[in-house]
C-alpha cells in the first residue's frame, strides 16, 4: 500500500517536471526543474532496494551535474526566453513513428526473455552497499577502473576546452561587437 | 501492488518524454537537458529489472551509466562553452553553414 501510494506519488512528480524541462521556454526554470526530478528519481531507487544507487544519484546528479550545468549557465545569457524555429514538421512525425515503433519492439523484448537467471544474486544478510561494493570490486574492477580514466579525459577534456581566453567576459564582448 | 511492468512503462514514458525534447528542442543547452532524462529514464528501468531478478548487474550498469553521463557534461560543456565563443549562439541552426 505504502510503496504503491510513494510510486505513484513520485511518477506523477516526475513526469510532470520532466515535462516542464522540455516544454519550458525559460532555461532557468528548465535547470531547476530537472534538478527537482532527478531528486524524484532517487525516490525510485530507495524503492526498489537501491539505496547506495539512490544516494549516488542525488550527490553525483544533483551535486556535481547541476552544479555543472548551473556555472556553464553563468557564460550563456539565460535571462531572455529561448526563441526556437522548428520546420519541416513531417521529418519529425517520420522519425516520431519510427521511434515509436522501435520502442514497442523494446518494450516487448523482456516477453521472449522469461528464462532470464541472476548472474551475481544479491547475498542474503548485508546491506545494499556491501553487496554492491563486493560485486563493483570483483566482478566489474575492470570497467570500474576504466570509468575512473574517462572521468579523469573528461576532467582534462573539460578544462582544456572551456579554459581557453577565460580572461574575457564572453557577454560583454558580444555587446561590444553589436553581435 | 507495485509490479515489474509498473516500472518499465514509467521507464518508457520518461524516455519518450526525454525523446520529445530531443526531437522538438533547438537549443544546445535544452538537448543536453533532454539527454540528461533520456539516461534517468534508463536507470530507472536498470535497477526495477534488477530488482525483480535479485541480480545485481542492473545496478553495477546504472552505476556506470551515471559516470558517463557525468563525464558526457564535462566535456559538452566545454564544447557548449566554445560554441558560444565563435558563434555567441547555443542554437543549432547557428553551426548551419551549408545552403539546402
Amino acid at each position: 500500500m505504502f510503496e504503491s501510494i510513494a510510486f505513484y506519488v513520485f511518477s506523477i512528480l516526475t513526469i510532470v517536471s520532466f515535462v516542464v524541462v522540455v516544454t519550458t521556454k525559460n532555461a532557468l526554470y528548465a535547470l531547476s526543474s530537472l534538478a527537482a526530478g532527478m531528486i524524484l528519481i532517487s525516490g525510485f531507487f530507495f524503492l526498489l532496494n537501491a539505496d547506495f544507487l539512490g544516494v549516488v544519484q542525488i550527490v553525483v546528479y544533483t551535486g556535481a551535474v547541476m552544479a555543472l550545468y548551473a556555472f556553464g549557465m553563468m557564460f550563456f545569457d539565460t535571462t531572455t526566453d529561448l526563441t526556437e524555429k522548428h520546420g519541416n514538421p513531417k521529418a519529425v512525425f517520420a522519425l516520431s513513428g519510427m521511434i515509436a515503433l522501435l520502442l514497442v519492439v523494446m518494450l516487448l523484448a523482456p516477453i521472449a526473455s522469461s528464462h532470464v537467471s541472476a548472474l551475481y544474486p544479491m547475498v542474503e544478510g548485508v546491506g545494499n552497499s556491501e553487496a554492491v561494493g563486493m560485486v563493483l570490486f570483483t566482478k566489474y574492477l575492470i570497467p570500474f577502473e576504466v570509468a575512473a580514466v574517462m572521468l579523469l579525459v573528461a576532467m582534462i577534456g573539460g578544462i582544456i576546452l572551456a579554459g581557453k581566453k577565460m580572461d574575457e567576459s564572453l557577454t560583454l564582448s558580444e555587446q561590444g561587437e553589436g553581435q | 501492488m507495485i509490479t515489474l511492468n509498473h516500472y518499465l512503462v514509467l521507464s518508457g514514458l520518461l524516455f519518450s518524454i526525454g525523446l520529445v525534447g530531443v526531437l522538438r528542442r533547438k537549443n544546445l543547452l535544452m538537448l543536453f537537458f533532454a539527454t540528461e532524462i533520456m539516461l534517468n529514464a534508463v536507470n530507472i528501468g536498470f535497477a526495477a529489472i534488477s530488482n525483480h531478478y535479485g541480480d545485481l548487474s542492473g545496478q553495477m550498469f546504472a552505476f556506470f551509466i551515471i559516470a558517463i553521463a557525468a563525464s558526457e557534461v564535462a566535456v559538452g560543456l566545454g564544447l557548449l562553452i566554445l560554441m558560444y565563443k565563435r558563434k555567441s549562439s547555443v542554437d543549432l541552426d547557428a553551426l548551419t553553414t551549408m545552403k539546402g
